[in-house]
């Protein structure tokens, strides 16, 4: 296997027909780092780690590795000699091999001598704890056991870099969490360098080192896992890893304050104050600004664990309860304020229903997005 | 099950079940029987002997294998590359596959006809071949034992190949990607995944088309030389009941071709449990 | 734009051109020979005419041949449907005791020579007085079409979801009502394609009835035979104008079934 540093996706596009699938897609990333595409269905996910893999041609941009040009839309390595390895959904587990028929199947076509497949083969199965399966076939088996089995065929050849498209998503809840626990002690060990899609922001927050948000093939936001958890380049990213509570809000007035905006508006029928840590040059901070001045009306983003019952220090909002679900440790609650906007909220005592109550948000935990955002473009630096 | 549901699909097998019975499984016991007994009803293997001694009809089994494993090799070999090719679909597939199965439409006789003009040494084939100096003189296509396995061949292919097709089909696409992302290129991915989960396709393609051509008739007399390299088994059955009206003996022709033909069957299926030994999961997904 | 030329297009291309060439060769000189007069040599015949399908209009009573034809073909197709349906539905939903072995028993006469049960079969048919007679040619050709079309309908039942009808009992309808507005209409594709592949199918038959027909009750397809077989006694052009008059038959049913049904769905999957 040849060493590397970086892998460089450079301004990348798939197109099917008219319809764009991903779109001036750009990324680097380094030597065992796991990255992870993360969105909603058709958002074009699944479309670009495919293109990584040279499974499907891509129609403009290059792929690099180091300063060898992989792929070019004129030119490309194929897949079978990219040294990739690849896990599906349904795990593609060839059903006329037995398990470790399965695994040792990239090594024999390396040509391998018998003696040194059988280890490398014992020593798969054992690191994801399927020793003694080596004679079961994939149809006798769970999806959970599937799957290990693929992961094991992968990590066996040592790939440079690592692909799996949704890998959970066939899988249930409980098995979910034990084999992403799983996935993430092998990373820990083998450190390879991986390439994760899926749908589910948990997954991403466990497993990344980073995240790179996608909607409709454009990538909205690429950064850490605590920065796109709480920074959120725009309402999309917000929306989907777990923010609510979008109301239409008209700002007061905003005052500069260094690298801080402090805007007072209204919304929500009262009048809140929100702390902003957007930078000078951040477009966010920018399209505020210009709202402000242009008198137009934003959107507010709080999470629901951030409002908390009863009269805390600062933004209050009265609003009556409609809908109380409980969850065990804590009730999710759905509440309506002035002027008819919906209160999301967790509250750890109970809560009956038509109660009017008194909620309270710290200023730090408001985000206020100007129109809402359908492309944010070039995505919030790593 | 409960008793209504058992009674439920016992009317609903009721109409299959009679119509085996009466149509089939009695009129073939009767041809059994009627293969071991004389016209006056006592038993007898004499009808078996008297096919098995004389050499003209005992060289029938001999010719008509000679002609339909072949054919079938032919039939099936070809088809496989074909299905393969077309299984993710391609433009023109509509058209493409059309003419794969015209000759179904042909029919024995315009596909004997035509060949004995088209394939004839004054025919168009022949010309194409002389014009493009691949042959000094006219080819013999036909009256010969290579008209009837053309024939053969060209009326058994559509049917290999829809059957190939629609298998191969089936076979979940990711498996392939998979192939190749370990490293295979596309003729180590179709021998080592797609051929080993193409084998119980093959075997009933093979089984099918190496019935319909074990059992040739018609292209056999207008096409071969039936009174010698192409008398066939089925018409040495023929003969015996409508030219020598003994239905004992031409009985005891078809029980002989039934029997060779499950044999040569069992060992398809043979061969298709040593090659293919896992369970199968060929489903999409 | 990626340009390759790929050795395996290449070569499905040369292959599917030496197929086409000669089944349209085959296929073009019998038309041809069919319109023609006095074309022994060269590329093209020289004189064209309709006298040898008026020919073979008179030698053979047309009419009468296409008549026995469709009937005999029409009314096994529909026979057998309704054999052959309850029966696939009963083998695709249902699981009983002996399910593979009747499942053998019905596929039978597809892998058992048609002379092998077709003899004695002509002969019962003789002694019951059905030879020679259409409802004899339509009785007897029943017995390889039925197993084709359970081969046929049994995936396309499966393909209807069982949880369909089980809904529909929930809400309170009747076996029948079940029946007649959820199953049939679902499986109306393969119901069309068991039809018209059996059509084509029963076109071609030709060893059963040959064996049972008699002067009036001949198919096309026999008809056809008896004359090239007694090769001197007729032209080889009329000869080749009836080839002609039942390829167009058959080659009209199959754009029919082609209309309704992909190819790729007309095959049934065997396990």
């Amino acid at each position: 296997m040849k060493d590397f540093k970086t892998i460089s996706v450079r301004h990348m596009t798939k197109r099917f027909g008219d319809k764009t699938a991903v779109s001036d897609f750009s990324l680097e990333f380094g030597k065992g780092e796991f990255v992870t595409f993360l969105g909603p269905s058709g958002c074009g996910k699944s479309t670009a780690l495919n293109c990584v893999t040279g499974l499907i041609p891509i129609t403009s941009g290059e792929i690099w590795i180091d300063d060898e040009c992989i792929d070019n839309a004129d030119h490309q390595i194929p897949p079978e000699k990219r040294e990739f390895g690849m896990v599906f959904q349904n795990y593609a587990l060839f059903p006329h091999l037995s398990v470790a028929e399965n695994v040792a199947f990239g090594l024999k076509l390396r040509k391998l001598k018998k003696a040194e497949v059988a280890k490398r083969v014992d020593d798969a199965l054992r690191l994801v704890h399927l020793e003694g399966y080596a004679h079961k076939f994939p149809a006798q088996m769970s999806g959970g056991e599937q799957q290990r089995v693929a992961i094991a065929r992968c990590v066996v050849l040592e790939p440079r870099l690592l692909l799996l498209d949704e890998p959970l998503s066939n899988l249930d809840a409980k098995l979910r969490i034990e084999l992403r626990y799983e996935l993430k002690a092998l990373h820990e060990r083998l450190k390879v360098t991986t390439i994760y899609v899926t749908h589910d922001q948990t997954e991403a927050l466990a497993l990344s080192d980073r995240i790179v948000v996608l909607r409709s093939g454009k990538i909205q936001q690429v950064g850490s896992p605590t920065k796109i958890y709480s920074d959120p380049a725009n309402m999309f990213v917000a929306d989907f890893m777990g923010f609510r509570n979008r109301w239409p809000a008209k700002i007061e007035s905003i005052e500069e304050k260094g690298p801080t905006l402090v805007a007072k508006f209204s919304a929500a029928g009262s009048t809140l104050e929100a702390h902003l840590a957007y930078p000078a040059d951040d477009p966010r901070r920018v399209s505020l600004l210009a709202a402000h001045k242009a008198g137009a009306a934003v959107t507010t983003a709080i999470r629901p664990e951030d409002l908390a019952l009863g009269d805390g220090a600062s933004n209050h909002i009265r609003c009556t309860a409609e809908i109380v679900e409980y969850q065990g440790n804590a009730s999710q609650v759905g509440a309506v304020a002035g002027a008819g906007v919906r209160v999301d909220f967790r509250s750890g005592t109970s809560v009956a229903e038509g109660e009017a109550l008194s909620v309270s948000v710290p200023p730090d935990k408001i985000l206020l997005f100007a129109a809402e955002d359908q492309d944010s473009g070039a995505g919030v630096g790593p | 099950m409960k008793g209504a549901e058992k009674g439920g699909v016992k009317l609903l097998l009721a109409p299959a079940i009679i119509f085996v019975l009466l149509l089939f499984l009695y009129p073939f016991a009767y041809g059994l029987f009627l293969s071991l007994t004389t016209e006056d009803g006592g038993f007898t293997l004499s009808n078996y002997a008297k096919f098995f001694g004389n050499a003209r009809d005992f060289r029938t089994i001999w010719v008509t294998l000679q002609i339909s494993v072949p054919v079938t090799f032919i039939n099936v070999a070809l088809a496989i590359p074909f299905a393969y090719y077309m299984r993710r679909g391609l433009k023109g597939e509509r058209i493409l596959t059309f003419f794969l199965i015209v000759p179904i439409t042909l029919g024995t006789v315009l596909v004997s006809e035509g060949m004995l003009t088209f394939m004839g040494p004054n025919g168009w084939l022949n010309q194409l071949l002389l014009f493009l100096h691949i042959v000094k003189e006219p080819f013999r296509f036909t009256h010969n034992y290579l008209g009837v396995v053309l024939s053969l061949a060209l009326q058994g292919f559509p049917y290999a190949f829809l059957m190939l097709l629609g298998y191969v089909s089936g076979i979940n696409p990711d498996l392939e990607k998979a192939s190749q992302m370990l490293g295979a290129n596309r003729w180590q991915t179709f021998w080592r995944v797609l051929f080993p989960l193409m084998v119980p396709g093959i075997a009933i393609a093979f089984s099918l088309n190496f019935v319909m051509a074990f059992s040739v008739f018609p292209s056999a007399v207008l096409l071969g030389e039936p009174s010698g390299p192409t008398r066939v088994i089925s018409i040495a059955a023929y003969q015996q009941a409508f030219e020598k009206f003994n239905f004992n003996a031409a009985s005891a022709i078809s029980m002989i071709m039934a029997a060779i033909e499950l044999i040569v069957i069992s060992l398809i299926l043979m061969w298709r449990s040593r090659m293919y030994k896992g369970a199968s999961i060929v489903g999409k997904g | 734009m990626r340009n390759k030329f790929k050795l395996s297009s290449l070569l499905f291309a040369a292959a599917m051109a030496i197929y086409i060439f000669n089944v349209l060769g085959i296929l073009g000189t019998v038309v041809l020979n069919s319109t023609s007069k006095g074309w022994f040599s060269g590329v093209f015949p020289t004189h064209f005419t309709t006298e040898w399908y008026a020919y073979a209009a008179n030698d053979h009573d047309i009419p009468n041949l296409l008549a026995v034809t469709f009937t005999v073909v029409l009314a096994d197709v529909f026979i057998a449907l309704l054999i052959a349906f309850p029966a696939a539905y009963a083998l695709a939903r249902k699981e009983f005791r002996g399910k593979g072995i009747l499942l053998s028993l019905f596929l039978l006469p597809m892998i058992v020579p048609p002379m092998a049960y077709g003899i004695p079969l002509a002969m019962l048919a003789y002694k019951v007085h059905l030879a020679a007679r259409v409802s004899g040619v339509i009785l007897v050709n029943l017995v390889p079409i039925v197993p084709f079309m359970i081969l046929v309908l049994m995936p396309f039942i499966e393909q209807v979801g069982s949880n369909l009808e089980s809904a529909a009992k929930m809400l309170g309808a009747s076996r029948l009502t079940i029946f007649r507005r959820i199953l049939i209409p679902l499986t109306i594709p393969g119901i069309l394609t068991a039809g018209i592949l059996s059509l084509v199918k029963a076109i071609s038959m030709f060893e059963l009835t040959y064996l049972v027909a008699g002067g009036n009750s001949q198919t096309i397809v026999v008809a056809l035979y008896a004359d090239a077989y007694a090769a001197g006694a007729r032209p080889p052009q009329a000869v080749d104008a009836l080839a002609v008059i039942y390829f167009l038959i058959a080659m009209a049913c199959l754009v029919v079934a082609l209309k309704f049904v992909s190819p790729t769905q007309m095959v049934f999957k065997l396990k």
